[in-house]
């Protein structure tokens, strides 16, 4: 429990122009966001990947599925849509039969070893 | 694409319709309307400074009817929340608001829904709103496309990104063409214990998809002052929330003019709410400039009085029109007793119509203070504000400020009640999800928000999505459609249960689903509360009313009475075909009734009979201003008012006048019914009943009444010249050929 003290606090306010009040308000607000603003840049959730499958064409149960199989390889700081795409790349396939083969828990192998390998390598077909 | 259909004003929507090729269904436009405005407009006899363009089709106020049937449409988006749990008979709603003036229709989600970590498909029945899912979302932005086109203006289709699947929600709103959402993180972590990070880095990405289709974005502050036990004293705060939105989604991309505010005047009568609300939302328009309002209805101090929850809400818009609202949403009055009724949806839109309409360019005529009670108070407000920031960033920051209970405290900030929400910032649905992106992360799609490394052999050169050859956001082609994923629960087993009901084959009483068989019963008894209550309840059983439930009761004084308001289903059904409807008169043409009296004189005595002073009804009948009978060529006597019949049928005689118009407006003890009696029964006496039509009006009269009481025919509230002009015209012509 706090009594209201605001008479006290507002003392370094009161000379502020009411510009300079709304200038403080939203620096103030802009330096509160920062850190989380650079948490999102830097970071991702399972949201966000099914997120991105979804706009890669596929449907709620696959980016479901897909996700899942993301976090139990701990594959998903690489992207999901990242190891759909490279699997298509590395085999010369569509990304819908890349996801498809990631589906039937086939290849995981190939794109972590390429993933983790941090190698370039020269696509089967383009 | 799938055709558009073309709706007709007297048929109903055919939802069967609206739910079949829905997997080739692509939407006609994406992105956020707001209303065409100019400066002025001249509608009917007034000019308005506040309006924008007229509808083609619309439902007018009530007392439009004396306004020469004007609907003005105020320079705000109107919005109404429709979500009954079944969408299907939630698109007839929508219909019915937006010809009352919505163009914002928000779709509330089934309780629950935040917390399922991904989509739903299917159409299952929601409870408390609607299973988001892109099939139910698909079918009512289709529907919409009708009932704009039907309306002539477009509707904005809302529902809400927030809840632990927030980025995939957003990427099926951008692709179906969802105008507007509710985007909060604050939400998720106040109100729904999602974490916190999970919450914010979630949200970056859905703002970013939302912005993408030029989505309207609505901020969850007002959930502080429906929240917190004394609401009025958490403005500084909302102020803050307001702020942390505003900026989060400012910096993901999102332009401010469509970041909303969502803000609710706190208070309510009996407090004195205008000079506590005034003042708060003065600050807010001063503060965030630049942004939206969408100005919300108070939902906090409502009780189940309808009435007293239209008035707050009345002096909720007149705070709107005293500082600025770009959206005015509604709430249906009968928020606070049940899921909103089809009808109160309706007074709920008509509540912020007719209070804009009425207080059109209020700020032509007055001015608020630059000085004085309300420049301290916004003042102080500010000041408040402020200080709350400056001690999130003392402790720590947000996380911390969330973690000791910063928010939601009951105490106006600097005072503290510690009874605010706190949330472990390493808790909560969804901890441990969020995964750093390695260096070389990479998602190959548009609109992504943060960190991206796009690989050197992904071809993305223009789009980063060329790398997949182009994600759903830029080809619509890939998206994927899933139709039905339950047998039993969806919406082509609800409507084979209710078929007969959506052609009106059959009718039943109905307050949101077909066939519901609803009806609401209001009576006075003249009891105490509780005893009013139970004999209600026994009255309803020996009506036949099945789950008669009391929804309303009120003390008109302890001893004396209590008002009820009870709800109630009734069990059997009227078949429409075994209905015998009175045919509507039809009315001659104009010109044709003129020439009827050129040829056939006609000659009538009018007056206002018994002690009754109303003059108004009865001149607007005969008078050629109003396009009366005088207008048409018929030579008018007009007596007055209070006049006595007799004098009435002896001038009637004297002028040889071929039928008397009484107007009979009191209606106390049935007076009009014993005037009409009574001015029959004079006639009969002088023998003139035979050749002296007898035409009675007033607003409680009908045809159907004024023949039971002997009068020829009778005319009620609204009644035009024209109509009785054409009546004594059918009558004379037929006199003649008889």
């Amino acid at each position: 429990m706090r009594e209201c003290d605001f008479e006290v606090r507002r003392k370094h306010l009161a000379g502020l122009t009411d510009s300079e009040l709304e200038e403080r308000f939203w620096g103030l607000t802009g330096e509160i966001m920062e850190p989380l603003l650079k948490i999102a840049k830097q970071n991702t959730t399972p949201s966000i990947e099914r997120s991105v499958l979804l706009r890669m064409g596929f449907n709620s149960f696959e980016t479901k599925e897909l996700v899942d199989k993301c976090i139990e390889h701990k594959l998903l700081r690489k992207g999901a849509g990242h190891l759909v795409w490279r699997l298509s790349s590395i085999k010369g396939i569509s990304v819908r039969s890349a996801g498809e083969l990631l589906l039937q828990d086939r290849e995981w192998e190939t794109v972590k070893s390429y993933l983790e390998s941090g190698e370039e390598y020269a696509p089967a077909t383009r | 694409m799938v055709k558009s259909m073309r709706l007709q004003h007297d048929k109903k929507l055919d939802i069967e319709k609206v739910i079949s090729d829905l997997d080739k269904y692509r939407p006609r436009r994406k992105g956020w309307v707001w209303r065409t405005t100019q400066k002025k407009y001249h509608i009917g006899e007034f000019d308005y400074l506040q309006c924008s363009d007229n509808l083609k089709q619309s439902q007018p106020l009530p007392a439009a009817k004396s306004f020469g049937f004007i609907d003005p449409q105020p320079d705000v988006v109107i919005t109404s929340e429709i979500a009954s749990g079944r969408f299907e008979d939630d698109l007839r709603r929508m219909r019915m608001a937006a010809w009352h003036g919505a163009d914002h229709i928000m779709v509330i989600r089934t309780a629950g829904q935040s917390h399922f970590d991904g989509l739903i498909e299917g159409t299952p029945e929601g409870i408390g709103g609607v299973p988001i899912t892109r099939k139910q979302i698909r079918a009512t932005r289709k529907a919409l496309d009708y009932i704009e086109d039907e309306v002539g203006r477009p509707i904005n289709f809302h529902s809400y990104v927030s809840g632990a699947a927030g980025p995939e929600i957003a990427v099926m709103f951008a692709e179906e063409g969802v105008n507007g959402a509710h985007q909060d993180p604050q939400y998720n972590v106040l109100y729904r214990n999602i974490n916190l990070y999970r919450s914010f880095v979630d949200a970056a990405e859905a703002k970013t998809i939302m912005n993408s289709a030029g989505m309207a974005q609505i901020d969850g502050a007002h959930n502080a002052n429906a929240t917190a036990r004394q609401a009025w004293k958490v403005m500084p705060e909302l102020m803050v929330q307001h702020a942390i939105n505003c900026t989060f989604s400012n910096r993901t991309g999102m332009p401010k003019d469509r970041i909303c505010l969502s803000t609710v005047p706190p208070t309510a009568p009996p407090a004195p709410c205008i000079r506590i609300d005034l003042p708060y939302a003065v600050a807010l328009r001063e503060l965030f400039k630049g942004y939206r309002f969408r100005c919300q209805m108070n939902t906090k101090y409502m009780e189940s009085c309808t009435r007293e929850a239209t008035v707050s809400h009345t002096l909720n818009t007149l705070i709107s029109r005293l500082t600025s609202a770009d959206i005015q949403s509604t709430i249906t009055p009968d928020e606070g007793r049940n899921v909103p009724w089809h009808y109160n949806s309706i007074h709920g839109i008509n509540t912020a119509k007719q209070a804009l309409n009425g207080l059109d360019g209020l700020l032509e005529i007055v001015e608020l203070k630059k000085e004085g009670p309300l420049r301290e108070k916004v003042r102080e407000l500010k000041e408040r504000a402020v200080l709350f920031l400056e001690e999130i960033l003392e402790i720590g920051g947000y996380a911390n400020a969330v973690k000791l209970g910063f928010f939601v405290d009951s105490g106006q900030y600097p005072e503290r009640n510690d009874d605010g929400i706190s949330r472990d910032p390493d808790g909560g649905v969804g901890v441990g999800q969020v995964i750093p992106r390695d260096p070389d992360y990479f998602a190959p799609v548009c609109h992504h928000f943060g960190y991206n490394k796009i690989p050197a052999d992904a071809g993305s050169t223009g789009k980063v999505c060329d790398a997949i050859g182009g994600c759903t956001l830029c080809d619509a082609d890939k998206i994927q459609y899933i139709d039905e994923m339950d047998q039993e629960d969806n919406v082509n087993v609800r409507m084979e249960k209710v078929k007969p009901y959506l052609n009106s084959e059959l009718i039943k009483p109905e307050v949101q689903w077909s066939g519901d068989g609803y009806l609401l019963v209001t009576l006075f008894l003249p009891a105490e509360e509780r005893t009013a209550e139970f004999a209600a309840l026994e009255i309803a059983s020996r009506m036949g009313l099945a789950d008669a439930e009391v929804i309303h009761r009120q003390v008109m004084q302890n001893a004396e009475g209590t008002l009820i308001e009870m709800k109630g289903r009734l069990d059997f059904s009227i078949i429409t075909s075994e209905i015998v409807v009175p045919p509507k008169p039809e009315l001659l043409e104009e010109e044709e009734i003129r020439k009827i009296f050129q040829e056939n004189k006609l000659t009538v005595v009018a007056a206002t009979v018994g002690e009754d002073e109303h003059s108004v009804g009865m001149r607007e009948i005969i008078d050629i201003k109003h396009g009366g009978l005088e207008g048409y060529g018929v030579k008018c006597h007009y007596l007055g008012t209070s006049v006595p019949l007799q004098k009435l049928v002896d001038a009637a005689i004297e002028t040889n006048s071929q039928a008397i118009l009484i107007s009979t407006i009191i209606s106390h003890g049935d007076i009009h019914r014993l005037n009409m009696k009574k001015l029959h029964n004079i006639c009969v006496e002088k023998g003139v009943r035979d050749r002296i039509l007898l035409l009675g009006g007033g607003t409680q009269v009908s045809h159907e009444v004024a023949v039971e009481c002997g009068l020829d025919a009778g005319f009620g509230r609204g009644t035009k010249g024209i109509q009785v002009a054409s009546y004594l015209a059918k009558a004379l012509k037929t006199q003649k050929r008889s």
